[in-house]
């Protein structure tokens, strides 16, 4: 900036120059980035696989000590109507003994319904039903066995079956996700 | 000038693999004519293009399915539930229109210029082979989406090699990969549309390799003389091109978001139908010249017309080829030539006539001027240009290209005629 | 003068080719072709580039296609959670899931290896009418009713010369609506000898004049609830509207990025303009002095 003899202040060319190019500059860094973002998101779940976030299920035809598989969110998922002996067996359990200890109460809403991510937690196996020493899931893979609750007993998983959110839209009614 | 920097990491790189170099040495010193007018800017406007559709071509293919019952339903996908979907696809669709039409012009420009001439032959060849490949590839790409228009021009198209004697209707089975266009046709389609853009741009590069050596013509036709006739591409032409950019953009965007599917064709959006024919098959705007030339061929003498007509429509593009011989006049830039300035203009107004008989029934008044249309662009580049270059008196050129800048004028008698 | 010689000369050949490509046009004159009347040209709510959506209109024309065109006319690419998209016809998630529900869809295999039919979820598709074409066609006398998703998109008129010219400058791009509006208005008495096939009707907009559909809609069919008229041309705009939404949902929103674009992008060229010019500036303005 240069000051004229009757004390105008005047820009000089270099400076009014930069600012054009810091100006123009700045309005291409701020459209690239708004050019990239459809880009980005369109790898994002689009609105077909969005609504499939949710299922609802029918709970009643399935029988006591029978266990259903369902898809939800393309991974399948067990609903267990467990008998008593079960819910008995999950209940008295020692955490002490747990590799990832939880309480059964802590994995079910209500005893009789168990709502499981059916997927190994090993390396991603899907677990056999009403198998294994503990009378709950045995992945054939790895040998993991898990017991009435989900919960990992023997072999190489670390942790139990994940528990879906999930919620009772009436007694026998379920809505996954 | 060699590689300036103080960028220790920029050093160790350039000494491996000398990226750096070449970009100062290709893209910022480059010497280019101080003269180019924006007719110049429509090459680096046509790789830009290449390259948004290249990208928003493999963000698309990570949505479509190549498959007869599912190609269409995938389309809906991409346009209804994929974020963004909508925008991908209308700028690839329209992007493929942008692209032809700026390469359309990129042509005119050589054809007016000169650009074609002596030393760039190759550069001209590569260029058409581009075009030829360009076309191979918007043809196939317009079949993916499996609307009527798309099974339909795939039926017409394919069909055309069973003009050939012989081994024809064999060579259209293999085509299709069976006895109608179907699933084969279409699968084969995909694969090849998503490989020829990247052979394009193995071409393009040869394209440029082959403009370096001698450097860009420039409107005045003449040759450089010496560095007071250059400026380095950085800054100039790179902030040139990047405002030329941006008015294409702009135009670009008005297509985008408020007329989609103008250039499209309302049939197309109804499913394939291999038992119903549409009431009119009318390949994409950019290939309506070839199509109206591809029609207008009558029986000639023992060659019946469908062969005629097949010959006549690759004929107008490989005649391209012998453009720079049959190209007799000493001066490139149609500046200095006026009579062969007039006969460019006719030629200008005959493919804008093809290009509207291209989208009516060959019949009637569209066929007439359809047959006078092509039979002058044939005249044009066998007889019109060749005699013109022969018997025209150019006007003198300028000494140099500097020269018109400093002295405000071109020299008028004794200037030197540029001879190839 | 004398340099026009050579031009003049061409022009004339030119002439002359075109005088015997007429003489000897083999083409013989084209048959009689019924042109189809021009549909008239209504302001559309979303037509220009600031349009949007009216969406009761859109709520209007959805209850005449659910009452009337679904019995024939699928739907297949429209899901009930569209209903409650942004941009559409402004249902809520409730309401579009109460509207599923009305619905029976196919679902299946059960247990026991059957196809079985159940109430619509909001994530299901419209169900079609008809399981397949063969189905439609044998229940409706051979004519196959055409899926209405893109239906707004897949009809044009073919305008002529010169209009197409103007609409290529003032860039109509409302042929559809138009379409579907004229044909819901259009049935009248055939012109006398016309050629009627046997169950079909006389439609002045319908291209070759006989349309496979019955008349579909007739005043007062549709009870609307909120005291627009129930006309024919309102049934017809209000329908069209709808159908332009289920063939581009996404026009509001285009619309809208569309001038937040162009905002940026004149503003970024008018910047490069300058930018360029400044740079250019020694270029164009050298001097012999200076070179």
């Amino acid at each position: 900036m240069t000051t004229t003899t009757n004390g105008a202040v005047v820009h000089d060319d270099k400076s009014r120059r930069d600012f054009l190019y810091i100006a123009a500059g700045a309005f291409g860094a701020v459209g690239a980035a708004a050019t990239i973002w459809p880009f980005i998101s369109q790898m994002s779940p689009s609105a077909d696989v969005l609504a499939q976030k949710e299922i609802e299920f029918d709970l009643s035809p399935i029988a006591v000590g029978q266990i259903v598989t369902v898809k939800w969110q393309s991974k399948p998922v067990f609903i267990w109507h467990r008998t008593a002996t079960d819910i008995k067996a999950a209940e008295a359990a020692k955490l002490a003994d747990l590799r990832d200890p939880q309480t059964d109460q802590a994995r079910v809403q209500k005893p009789e319904w168990l709502v499981l991510i059916g997927i190994c937690t090993h390396l991603g196996c899907i677990p056999v039903g009403h198998e294994g020493p503990f009378e709950g899931f045995l992945c054939h893979c790895h040998g993991s066995v898990y017991d009435t609750s989900g919960r990992i007993r023997q072999g190489p998983a670390p942790a139990n079956l994940a528990v879906p959110p999930y919620k009772f839209l009436t007694d026998t009614k379920v809505r996954i996700g | 000038m060699s590689l300036q920097t103080n960028s220790k990491i920029v050093k160790w790189i350039d000494y491996r693999l000398p990226i750096f170099t070449m970009m100062q040495h290709s893209a910022l010193d480059y010497p280019t004519p101080k003269n180019l007018n924006y007719w110049w800017n429509f090459g680096s406007l046509a790789g830009i293009v290449l390259v948004i559709q290249i990208i928003t071509g493999i963000v698309l293919a990570m949505h479509y399915t190549p498959h007869v019952s599912m190609a269409f339903d995938s389309i809906q996908h991409i346009m209804r539930d994929v974020n963004y979907g909508w925008l991908i696809r209308y700028i690839h669709m329209n992007g493929a229109s942008m692209f032809f039409a700026i390469v359309y012009i990129h042509i005119f420009r050589g054809f007016y210029f000169g650009s074609y001439k002596y030393p760039r032959e190759l550069l001209w060849w590569i260029g058409i082979i581009i075009l030829l490949v360009m076309m191979a590839t918007a043809f196939m790409g317009y079949v993916l989406p499996w609307g009527q228009m798309s099974f339909w021009g795939a039926t017409v198209i394919t069909n055309l090699f069973s003009a050939i004697p012989e081994v024809g209707n064999a060579i259209v089975t293999w085509l299709r990969g069976g006895f109608a266009v179907d699933n084969p046709t279409l699968n084969r389609f995909y694969s090849l549309h998503y490989l020829l853009p990247f052979i394009i741009v193995a071409l393009v590069m040869a394209h440029l390799m082959a403009l370096h050596q001698h450097g860009s013509n420039n409107p005045l036709g003449i040759d450089r003389k010496g560095p007071q006739d250059s400026i380095p591409f950085h800054p100039y032409y790179t902030v040139k091109d990047m405002f030329g950019l941006m008015v294409f953009l702009l135009i670009f965007a008005v297509l985008i978001f408020y007329f989609p599917n103008m250039l499209g064709d309302p049939a197309n959006f109804i499913q394939a139908n291999p038992l119903q024919t549409p009431e009119d098959i009318v390949p994409e705007w950019y290939f309506l010249p070839f199509y109206a030339i591809l029609r207008s061929v009558p029986n000639i003498l023992f060659i019946p017309a469908k062969l005629a007509g097949v010959i006549c429509m690759f004929g107008s593009i490989f005649l391209l080829f012998l453009l720079p011989w049959l190209d007799t006049s000493p001066v490139r830039s149609a500046r200095f030539r006026p009579i062969y300035r007039q006969f460019f203009w006719i030629f200008v107004i005959a493919c804008i006539g093809l290009e509207y008989v291209g989208s009516q029934k060959p019949e009637g008044l569209p066929l007439v001027i359809g047959r006078i249309c092509t039979a002058y662009y044939f005249l044009h580049f066998l007889v019109i240009v060749p005699l013109v270059g022969w018997f025209e008196t150019p006007r003198p050129l300028p000494q140099s290209i500097s020269e018109p800048v400093l002295r405000g004028g071109a020299v008028p008698a004794g200037a030197v005629r540029e001879k190839p | 003068m004398r340099k026009y010689l050579p031009l003049a000369v061409a022009l004339l050949t030119l002439g002359v080719i075109g005088g015997a490509a007429i003489a000897a046009d083999d083409a013989s004159t084209p048959p009689p072709v019924y042109t189809a009347k021009e549909p008239n040209r209504y302001s559309w709510s979303f037509q220009g580039p600031f349009g949007t959506f009216d969406r009761a209109a859109l709520q209007r024309g959805y209850q005449v296609y659910k009452e009337v065109c679904s019995n024939c006319h699928s739907l297949n690419y429209i899901a009930f959670r569209n209903l409650a998209d942004p941009g559409g016809p402004g249902f809520t998630e409730a309401q579009a899931a109460a509207i599923a529900a009305t619905f029976q869809v196919t679902d299946g295999p059960n247990d026991q290896g059957q196809m079985f039919q159940r109430p619509g979820k909001i994530s299901d598709y419209f169900p079609p009418p008809f399981a397949n074409p063969q189905a439609a066609a044998a229940a409706l006398g051979g004519k196959v009713p055409p899926d209405m998703s893109d239906l707004a998109k897949a009809r044009s008129h073919e305008w002529g010369f010169p209009q197409f010219v103007f609409d290529a400058f003032t860039t109509y791009q409302e042929d559809g609506p138009d379409y579907i509006h004229a044909i819901i208005n259009g049935y009248t008495t055939p012109p006398p000898g016309f050629p009627l096939p046997p169950g079909g009707q006389y439609n002045k907009y319908f291209p070759g004049g006989a349309i496979g559909m019955p008349q579909p809609l007739k005043d007062g069919q549709v009870k609307y609830t909120d005291g627009t008229p129930e006309t024919l041309d309102q049934y017809g705009k209000d329908v069209a509207a709808f159908l332009m939404w289920a063939a581009e949902p996404k026009l509001d929103e285009r619309h809208r990025l569309g001038f937040q674009v162009m905002i940026f992008l004149i503003v970024f060229t008018g910047l490069l303009y300058f930018t360029k010019k400044k740079v250019w500036h020694d270029v164009h303005h050298e001097s012999a002095a200076s070179s």
